[in-house]
């Protein structure tokens, strides 16, 4: 088995298993989010990882140098993780307001005050 | 030795996040994910990916723990113990699945390997034709502004809708006026810091300039200058107070800024439709098809980074009102 040439791919899934628990095993929203901010990050990790070749340097052309990684995943990650950020403050946004109404973020909590009504 | 740095790195990757799954104080989790944002940055930089790296430092270890603290100071800091049952169900079906996708990853291609099917179809393209058709250095700023500026106008629509829902969310119209609430900074005892910051906040702001007009050039772009641009914005909330800040900024300027950005972004597209080439084709602005190349990147770029620098701003100061209307609350 090649060690080596995986290792990357087995901590991206390590990650995005840790981000998944997260999100179904905890009951805090704001950890949740925390969670999935994880979880996107292992698929970051993943698709950078895709677009290395060894031995080669930051795709910015330079006389005299012929070998450049792969420029594509490093422009959908970087506007991913722009948004990312976007969508995870419209996230927090929803936290605070549930916190408002619920006056609380936990799962459990919010679900018996739902069924209380 | 790369190859230790980046196994050492993922490592490190990896234990942070298991400390996030076990303490349940969030405000460590909150801080433990900003580290986690600067070791996958610098995990970025490895990679070749210095564009991802810069974006992922400045967003993932500066601006998201920031709201994520901020959004703390609202709801609490501690959260409640797991509880068993859920644990039971969760951890097999976690298990099993990391089991079979990482039974998925036998075949993927070697880590480096330079005939991998990602690195054929476009992407030797780019980056064999691109200094002859946009003429300028960074590979990605080509790809990301002219090749897929339709891709990045997309994603540009979907950050100004984040802060259109954040203020639809949270915003609040019935905010005292300025002059009638005490200025409270969490900061204000400082000196020293507000001394060193009030030097910093114009470096900043010249240096999210460099970083925009000079990202054809050198890794950078919009997107890394707008966030940097509202984190001066940001340090000076923080360290003079959320009055003296909202003396300096206009929550309206700043909201029409933020539709403005995308306006850019999307008339320069009509503007070559109305020529009669596609949407997003630059040739129109100029007979020479590099320097009509240049031009369009620059308008798409400044439209990129008015976005996301004003939704930034949009962002943070109206979870700084809502925590600010709480804290008074009680």
């Amino acid at each position: 088995m090649n060690f080596v040439g995986l290792f990357n791919y087995w901590i991206v899934m390590v990650l995005m298993m840790i981000g998944f628990y997260i999100v179904i095993a905890q009951g805090n929203l704001v950890k949740k989010l925390v969670g999935l901010t994880l979880f996107q990050t292992s698929v970051f990790i993943m698709y950078i990882t895709m677009g290395k070749i060894e031995g080669a340097t930051a795709p910015i052309l330079v006389e005299g140098e012929a070998l450049y990684s792969n420029p594509l995943p490093h422009v959908l990650i970087l506007t991913a993780i722009v948004v990312g950020i976007a969508t995870t403050a419209l996230g927090l946004a929803l936290v605070v307001r549930i916190k408002e109404s619920y006056d609380s973020i936990e799962e459990d909590e919010i679900n018996r005050k739902d069924q209380e009504c | 030795m790369e190859l230790i740095i980046n196994m050492g790195l993922l490592s490190m990757l990896a234990m942070t996040a298991i400390a996030i799954v076990r303490i349940k104080d969030l405000f460590a989790v909150a801080m433990l994910a900003g580290i986690y944002g600067l070791i996958s940055a610098s995990f970025f930089v490895m990679m070749d990916a210095v564009d991802v790296a810069f974006t992922e430092a400045s967003v993932g270890a500066g601006i998201s723990t920031l709201l994520m603290l901020t959004t703390l100071a609202i709801t609490g800091r501690f959260e409640k113990a797991d509880k068993k049952s859920r644990t039971r169900f969760a951890l097999p079906l976690v298990l099993l699945t990391g089991a079979l996708l990482i039974y998925g990853t036998l075949d993927m291609p070697s880590f480096g390997a330079a005939d991998s099917p990602v690195q054929e179809h476009v992407a030797p393209r780019y980056l064999n034709d691109s200094a002859q058709e946009i003429g300028i250095p960074n590979v990605v700023t080509s790809v990301l502004a002219s090749y897929r500026a339709f891709d990045t106008f997309g994603e540009v629509i979907v950050i100004f809708t984040a802060g259109v829902g954040v203020l639809a969310l949270l915003m609040r119209t019935d905010l005292p006026p300025i002059s009638s609430v005490k200025n409270t900074a969490s900061m204000e005892e400082h000196m020293v810091l507000r001394i060193v910051a009030k030097m910093l906040i114009p470096l900043i702001l010249l240096f999210g300039l460099y970083v925009q007009f000079h990202g054809e050039y050198g890794p950078g772009g919009g997107f890394q200058a707008g966030v940097i641009f509202a984190s001066a914005f940001f340090l000076y909330a923080m360290l003079y107070g959320m009055n003296a800040a909202r003396k300096v900024i206009d929550s309206s300027l700043v909201q029409v800024l933020a539709a403005l950005g995308v306006l850019i972004y999307g008339t320069t597209g009509v503007v070559a439709m109305l020529s009669g080439k596609n949407f997003l084709d630059y040739s129109v602005f100029s007979e020479d098809p590099v320097h009509a190349q240049h031009l369009g990147i620059l308008f798409i770029e400044l439209g990129v980074g008015l976005t996301v620098a004003t939704v930034m701003i949009i962002i943070f100061f109206t979870f700084s009102g809502r925590s600010q209307v709480e804290g008074e609350r009680d």
